[in-house]
């Protein structure tokens, strides 16, 4: 049969059979398993039918928890049913796992296999998820590679519904579900070949129905659920058989062989390593390598890890075998070896036991490839090296300097295996310049207009705004199966001029290969700008230079900041992949691909590009000699501290691998204030100030979302000194008459993002578009600027009791405690968190639900969250996506505890104590900044008070004697974790009465995993999980938290920043739980971010986001609901067809688009008037009340 | 019996009110109501090569803005099948021609040649009747001169003459040094009708923000007089059609327009503001007019008030300040 050929990842391989082979498919977010449940929320969408002919129903859960509880469902209601997920996801379902394996029903999850948040999160691939359902009784089924993913896709559902065990189908996160690969595509016929009727049919029999009802899901007493759970066992003692036979069978029909373990190697090896995923092929590719060389070496990789089946695997390994090494791609601390190693060991321990082997090899075990840690050849090569010792290492380390344990196997990082009849390219880009886009596409051509094989896998870094992605790109005639990151490239294009003096771009380039590198200096001048160690490397390693200036390319037709269709067509007109003619017509007719969809003035500017690209590409004549004096710069300044010097710096330089377990905190506990070392300098364009027009209102700088321009007042005395270029004004604040006033800008860490001169309101008289604050270049301006930043740091902060905490111009000169953060430039979160920071960051602690607030928040390497002058800041961490609500409640039940007990302890040591002080201190109501600060003062003197008291005694207290200065906890996220997983928790936490403050930073939608709809997702919008405009209405979670008695706010900076400002000091000063609901603009709203703040202005006059307040506290006389915007003014389409994701759906479904825009509408009217009736009853009983009041007092 | 029917681009309509291009032509609900309350014509809402292009660009822009964000996000929108393009447009007179039986005229405003080719001819495919082209230049450059700017016009009318079978119209802004000859060339490059004038958009000053704001007034009765001046002075003069548009409230606007030369009038603003409905008293209106004043019909009263009719015609060809002289030197 003719199978066409496709170059798709893992994750869409796998979720092609799953849909092709199921009915009911529940689904939710996690990386990377996310586009498995996209691709099938679009398919159906779409109307795509599976090998039955009908369009599967797609259905987006709350949770983990909840889409297995729902897939549970569905196969008890006798449907073909199926889910994906990933790391904490799949540890959500392992409840319900017991329950679906107990019943035994046929089913197969797909896992995109991902680390487990321990000491910290991470999001990449390795086994501690699978590994972690081991027990549940699911079978284990590995896949290796991006074509074993669709086969063992198909393979698993043959065999679980046959078995009725169901199956946990897995491959590695990223490094399979992310590689794009040139793989043979299954046909309707294979599948309905492999997915027996018969078997389908028992299953549905076994459903639940009322026309034959049963009785599932008893609780059984001690006297048989012993029994009842042996039931089981030959169901999975059949499994091995039962899938191998599905493989045989496969294979008859495609022609693909697949073994539940299989051996490849020398005949007569003597050393072997087992493996599970996509670690076979590195070890595949090295045992070929040594075997070839005469060496007695094999792997043996196993599919199949549950039911382990002893009996299949040692029929597999060699007999000659003298020795093993079992790598396990997981850790279980405490454990006598990780899983796979004890599997191995019982095997053939069982099997010598049982005569069935003559002797016992030597066996050892280690871990490998934790978080998507490399696995390389080289360290394949190393655990043979090591086999070959009289005493290998055991329980080992491999990949990483473990210099704390010393348990490390040693390696060559030289070693390579890579096939000189393979291609080799790597790319350094920026996110957002197209370099990963048009790397995919370049892999599609290639795999899909030659006969080439092809591999494509992209790095990221961890930011949001200016990251670096590495695009590591293979093709050749043979397939390629080497699963790890290009070491020795013959191609190497830089996108970004600025990455050559941040990061070594050349350090993979082979001797003689490709550089290209796009350049805004011309051939002729490009070499006396390049760093030296560039030059260097150029002329040592003999490479090919060449040169064009993509931006310029890109502005001349119409493409932007989007260089992607430019640098493509460089690399296939260098690479000679294809001839000339032919790779310009593949270009273009993938961009027809790809963007014909969207328009034909889109193709037009890419042809367009494509076109103008090969006259403005040339080579360089490469001197013989270097020239330059400019070296690679420091990733940090000299004088950042040492921790931040030994252990961050490599990490932001890129080099983290190299270092050693001794350098990292043991537990997870980082220092905060370490992104001010990290100099980015991302920004084209950053903020100036002209201080003869600024108002000093201060707008500016609170709606920063870097924190990066920030204002001071302070004594005229202190400009002794000052930098020349230094500008100042005259403090318009009547306290601070006499003073002087400066906006300053740190000019390498803004991103240029723009919004402060957006917000700016003042404007010049003779010339309206110059603002007291405009947007300039940065380059020529940056080391003044610098200068200027530095000097503007080291003035005083303004006291903090003598600003008003309500006016915004004042509450501008507080020291924000989040600066510089790796946010999304103009992002809508990080103004609310920055000014939480500003107003009570120095006595609060956060806790951080997972997501974009703590990525940007808390993603290594460096911390947004910094301190102030006194050393105090915010303490943070990050729980969990879904438990975060409770997690901040631990927190403030921990600091209510540590207070009373101080005070209990205060109160027992009070005879030998100042009377008064202790008085002072038990007395203390807190309320406000200067309060706090005199008994800040007070606890100051008691510990002093305390030094002098035998130790003993005053140890107790002096451990926690802080503790008796008012704390905040803030428990922060996003909608996704607020309305959805983290909902329940939520509601507990509202109804705790606690004193907690919740802030919601509402971008209605899952921006960190990439924009799937949450239930804050408006009616009428596009999502993903919502491809045809989310039907329903967003979920009005203040009116629901309102039933409480909870502070609730709904706020906008854009719209009112007085309100805004206002909501936080009542959300703080509230004895009890306080819940924020801040609009936040977001790149997943479709529309350029320095339009954030008219949209959020738009959104409250559409009455879309109604500002209000409830105040179950408030004064006597004061109304508790209360409307702080007016009646809507302008029609709801005025607000949201300027956002891609509600034109998207008029463009695509205009009918869908009229129809849900006008149920929208209908939403807002509604809400609108219940809000009116609130806000006027509210009143209302607030006049009676006074009025009550008047008459019992006899006024 | 009065007639009150009118030719127009070749068509015989009922009477001279047609509905001019507005956005109340998006929903061919409309329509039908449009033709129920007596419209003899429509204009349908303008296609707008500009905002096709601004709209692909647009979403091409921000479904790349939210990609490769980090390894978690490469991409932030499902990619969807897009109806960008006229394709929506050309559904709509489709259905506009299934829904109506009055003639439907589409709209066209390009910004490139090709553009105005293209759709000129999916329009004729789609159906259309004739094409009105909603010409919409602002000559900002310096660096154009006024020839240049006439050679765009004449030359893209010439080429959708030479795409299409169907009449075409011109819809043009009064701001032509020689507009007499200008509307001459116009015909002679292949316009079967002149409609006159396009009301350009005229940016306003917030004096608060210190910002331009779009500002769409509705057009008054005195809108109307530049229109009957020029309908007046081209009568004869041209063999096209002549439309106007701008400031017909009323049945004397009706009955001016008619008596300075054109075949018919078009409706915006007074439509905008009384509602589609407003056609039926209007009609009427029209009908009484020309009973209480014994016209036999509409064709016997066009021109009749147009320069060449009038006993005194320098009367239009006079400029503003000079009446203040004699009113009787002006007869």
């Amino acid at each position: 049969m003719n199978r066409i050929k496709v170059t798709i990842d893992g994750t869409e391989a796998a979720a092609y059979v799953a849909h092709k082979t199921n009915e009911v498919i529940a689904i939710y977010p996690i990386t990377p398993s996310s586009p498995m449940a996209e691709f099938s929320d679009q398919w159906s969408a779409e109307g795509k039918p599976n090998i039955w002919g009908s369009v599967p129903q797609v259905m987006e859960m709350q949770s983990e928890g909840g889409a297995v509880a729902a897939l549970h469902g569905a196969l008890q209601g006798g449907s073909l049913a199926t889910t994906f997920t990933s790391s904490q996801g799949l540890l959500l379902m392992i409840p319900n796992m017991y329950k679906i394996a107990g019943e035994l029903t046929a089913c197969v999850i797909h896992v995109a296999a991902r680390a487990i948040a321990a000491q910290a999160l991470s999001i990449f691939g390795d086994h501690q998820d699978v590994m972690a359902v081991r027990q549940t009784g699911w079978a284990l089924l590995a896949s290796n590679n991006v074509q074993e993913v669709m086969d063992t896709a198909l393979i698993a559902q043959a065999a679980s519904l046959e078995s009725r065990v169901p199956f946990v189908h897995f491959f590695d996160g990223f490094r399979t579900s992310h590689e794009v690969s040139k793989v043979e595509q299954l046909t309707m016929e294979d599948m309905r070949a492999m997915v027996p009727e018969e078997f389908v049919r028992q299953h549905r029999l076994r459903s639940l129905s009322p026309d034959r009802p049963v009785l599932r899901g008893t609780a059984q007493n001690p006297d048989v659920y012993f029994q009842g759970r042996e039931t089981v066992n030959p169901y999975y003692l059949a499994v091995p058989a039962i899938l191998q036979k599905a493989m045989d069978r496969f294979a008859a029909i495609v022609g693909r062989q697949y073994k539940l373990f299989e051996y490849v190697g020398a005949a007569d090896a003597e050393r072997v390593v087992i493996l599970m995923g996509s670690g076979c092929d590195v070890a595949t590719e090295t045992v070929n390598k040594l075997v070839s060389q005469g060496e007695k070496v094999g792997v043996l990789k196993v599919r199949l890890f549950r039911p382990f089946s002893a009996e299949h695997f040692i029929a597999e390994l060699p007999s000659s075998v003298r020795s093993i090494s079992v790598l396990d791609r997981t850790k279980e601390p405490g454990s006598s070896g990780e899983p796979l190693y004890q599997e191995v060991l019982t095997a053939l321990a069982e099997s010598l036991a049982a005569g069935k082997i003559g002797s016992m090899p030597r066996i050892v075990g280690g871990r490998y490839g934790l978080g998507s840690k490399e696995f390389t050849p080289a360290m394949v090569k190393g655990v043979f090296d090591d086999l070959a010792q009289a005493v290998p290492h055991n329980h080992f380390s491999l990949g990483i300097n473990d210099d704390v344990t010393n348990n490390s196997i040693p390696y060559d990082p030289k070693f390579s295996t890579e096939d000189p009849g393979t291609v080799r390219a790597l790319f350094f880009g920026l996110g957002a310049d197209g370099t990963v886009g048009a790397n995919k596409n370049s892999i599609k051509i290639i795999g899909e207009d030659t006969d080439n094989y092809a591999q494509g896998y992209f790095v990221y870094d961890s930011k949001k705004s200016g990251s670096i992605t590495t695009s590591h790109l293979r093709f050749g005639p043979k397939p390629i199966h080497s699963s790890y990151l290009i070491t020795r490239a013959n191609f190497v294009a830089c996108h970004q001029f600025g990455f050559l003096e941040r990061i070594n771009v050349l350090k993979n380039a082979d001797e003689g290969a490709v550089f290209l590198l796009n350049s805004q200096y011309g051939k002729d001048e490009v070499w006396d700008k390049l760093p030296r160690p560039v030059q260097q490397q150029i002329i040592s390693k003999k490479l090919q230079f060449y040169v064009i200036d993509g931006y310029s390319v890109a502005k001349e037709t119409g493409m932007g900041q989007r260089i992607n269709t430019i640098m493509q067509t460089c690399f296939f007109a260098i690479s000679g992949v294809l001839p000339r003619e032919e790779a310009i017509d593949a270009i273009k007719k993938a961009i027809k691909k790809t963007y014909g969809k969207r328009g034909e003035s889109v193709i037009e500017k890419n042809f367009a590009a494509v076109d103008s690209t090969l006259a403005n590409l040339f080579r360089v004549e490469v001197p013989a000699q270097t020239s330059s004096k400019v070296e690679l710069r420091p990733p940090v300044p000299a004088q950042a501290p040492e921790f931040v010097q030994d252990v961050l710096a490599p990490m932001i330089f890129g080099v983290g691998d190299d270092l050693p377990v001794s350098k990292l905190p043991c537990d997870g506990t980082f220092p905060t204030g370490t992104a001010q070392w990290e100099k980015r300098n991302i920004a084209l364009e950053i903020p100036s100030w002209d201080e003869s027009l600024c108002i000093q209102c201060g707008k500016c700088s609170l709606v920063c979302p870097h924190a990066v321009i920030r204002g001071k007042v302070y004594s005229s005395d202190l400009l002794a000194g000052a930098p020349e270029s230094f500008k100042s004004a005259d403090a318009k604040w009547k306290n601070f008459a006499g003073m002087k006033f400066t906006i300053q800008v740190a000019p390498e860490d803004c991103t240029g993002c723009g919004l402060c001169v957006e917000a700016c309101p003042s404007k010049s008289k003779s010339e309206a578009k110059h603002k007291a604050i405009n947007m300039v270049p940065q380059p020529e301006i940056r080391e003044r600027e610098a200068r200027n930043w530095d000097f503007f740091l080291n003035l005083p902060d303004a006291p903090r009791e003598q600003l008003s905490l309500t006016q915004i111009k004042d509450v501008q000169l507080l020291r924000p405690l989040f600066e510089f953060s790796g946010a999304c430039s103009g992002c809508g979160e990080t103004p609310y968190i920055k000014l939480l920071t500003q107003l009570f960051g120095d006595r609060t602690i956060i806790a951080n639900a997972t997501g974009c607030s703590s990525i940007y928040g808390g993603n290594l390497p460096t911390a947004p969250y910094t301190i102030n002058k006194d050393g105090r800041g915010v303490a943070w961490s990050n729980s969990l996506f879904e438990d975060n609500a409770e997690f901040g409640l631990g927190i403030r039940l921990s600091m209510d505890k540590n207070e009373s007990y101080a005070r209990e302890l205060l109160v027992r040591l009070a005879a030998k104590l100042p009377e008064e002080l202790v008085k002072a201190i038990l007395n203390a109501s807190q309320n406000g900044e200067a309060e706090i600060a005199a008994q800040r003062a007070r606890v100051a003197q008691l510990k002093q008070a305390l030094a002098g008291i035998d130790p003993q005694e005053a140890s107790a207290l002096l451990d926690i004697a802080d503790m008796l200065v008012k704390k905040a906890v803030w428990i922060v996220g996003g909608d996704g974790w607020a309305y959805d997983i983290g909902y329940g928790g939520l509601d507990h936490v509202l109804a705790s009465g606690r004193n907690v403050n919740i802030l919601v930073l509402d971008t209605e939608v899952y921006s960190n995993t990439g924009g799937q709809a949450s239930k804050a997702t408006p009616r009428g919008a596009v999502a993903k999980f919502a491809a045809a405009g989310k039907s329903g209405p967003k979920k009005d979670l203040a009116l629901l938290a309102a039933n409480y008695p909870v502070y609730v706010a709904r706020i906008a900076l854009g719209a009112n920043d007085v309100q805004t400002v206002k909501a936080f000091n009542e959300a703080e000063a509230y004895n009890g739980p306080s819940l924020i609901l801040a609009y936040c603009h977001c790149i997943g709203q479709g529309y350029d971010l320095i339009h954030g703040l008219d949209q959020q202005k738009l959104a409250v006059q559409s009455g879309h986001w109604p500002l209000m307040r409830y105040n179950p506290d408030a004064k006597a006389g004061q109304p508790k609901f209360v409307l702080d915007s007016r009646e809507p003014s302008i029609p709801l389409e005025q607000y949201i067809y300027n956002e891609t994701r509600y034109t998207m759906l008029r463009q695509s479904d205009p009918e869908a688009a009229k129809e849900l825009l006008g149920l929208a509408q209908q939403d807002v009217d509604n809400r609108w008037k219940r809000y009116e009736a609130l806000a006027r009853d509210s009143a209302a009983a607030a006049t009676e009340a006074t009025a009550a009041a008047s008459v019992t007092s006899g006024d | 019996m009065i007639d009150l029917s009118t030719r127009y681009l070749g068509f015989k309509l009922r009477n001279p009110l047609v509905v001019s291009s507005l956005p109340l032509c998006k929903e061919i609900e409309n329509l039908r109501r449009m033709e129920d309350a007596g419209a003899s014509a429509v204009v349908l809402h303008s296609l707008f090569e500009e905002q096709i292009n601004i709209e692909s660009n647009e979403l091409d822009r921000f479904l790349w803005d939210g990609s490769d964000v980090s390894a978690e996000s490469a991409t932030m929108f499902a990619d969807l099948n897009y109806h960008l393009g006229p394709d929506g447009y050309l559904e709509h007179i489709r259905q506009a021609k299934q829904a109506i039986s009055i003639p439907v005229i589409a709209s066209l405003n390009g910004v490139s040649r090709g553009g105005w080719v293209r759709y000129a001819r999916d329009m004729q495919q789609a159906g259309a009747d004739a094409i009105e082209l909603n010409v919409y230049f602002i000559p900002a450059d310096p660096a154009s001169s006024s020839e240049e700017i006439e050679k765009l016009y004449l030359d893209l009318v010439t080429e959708v003459r030479n795409t299409v079978s169907i009449p075409v119209a011109v819809k043009v802004g009064p701001y032509f040094s020689a507009f007499a000859n200008m509307a001459q060339r116009l015909e002679a490059a292949g316009a079967n009708g002149i409609v006159i004038f396009n009301r350009f958009y005229q940016p306003d000053f917030d004096l608060e923000s210190l910002e331009v704001k779009s500002s769409l007034t509705l057009s008054t009765r005195g809108t109307l007089l530049l229109r009957l001046h020029w309908a007046a002075m081209l009568y004869g003069h041209i063999h096209s059609d002549i439309a106007i548009t701008g400031g017909v409230h009323t049945a004397e606007d009706v009955v001016k327009s008619m008596m300075a030369g054109a075949k018919v009038t078009m409706l915006a603003s007074a439509l905008l503001e009384k509602g589609i409905d407003y056609l039926r008293p209007l009609r009427d209106s029209l009908e009484a007019w020309l009973e209480k004043n014994e016209y036999e019909s509409i064709q016997q009263m066009q021109g009749s008030m147009s320069q060449q009719s009038v006993p005194n015609p320098k009367a239009f060809q006079r400029a503003n300040y000079m009446k203040l002289l004699s009113q009787y030197a002006m007869k």
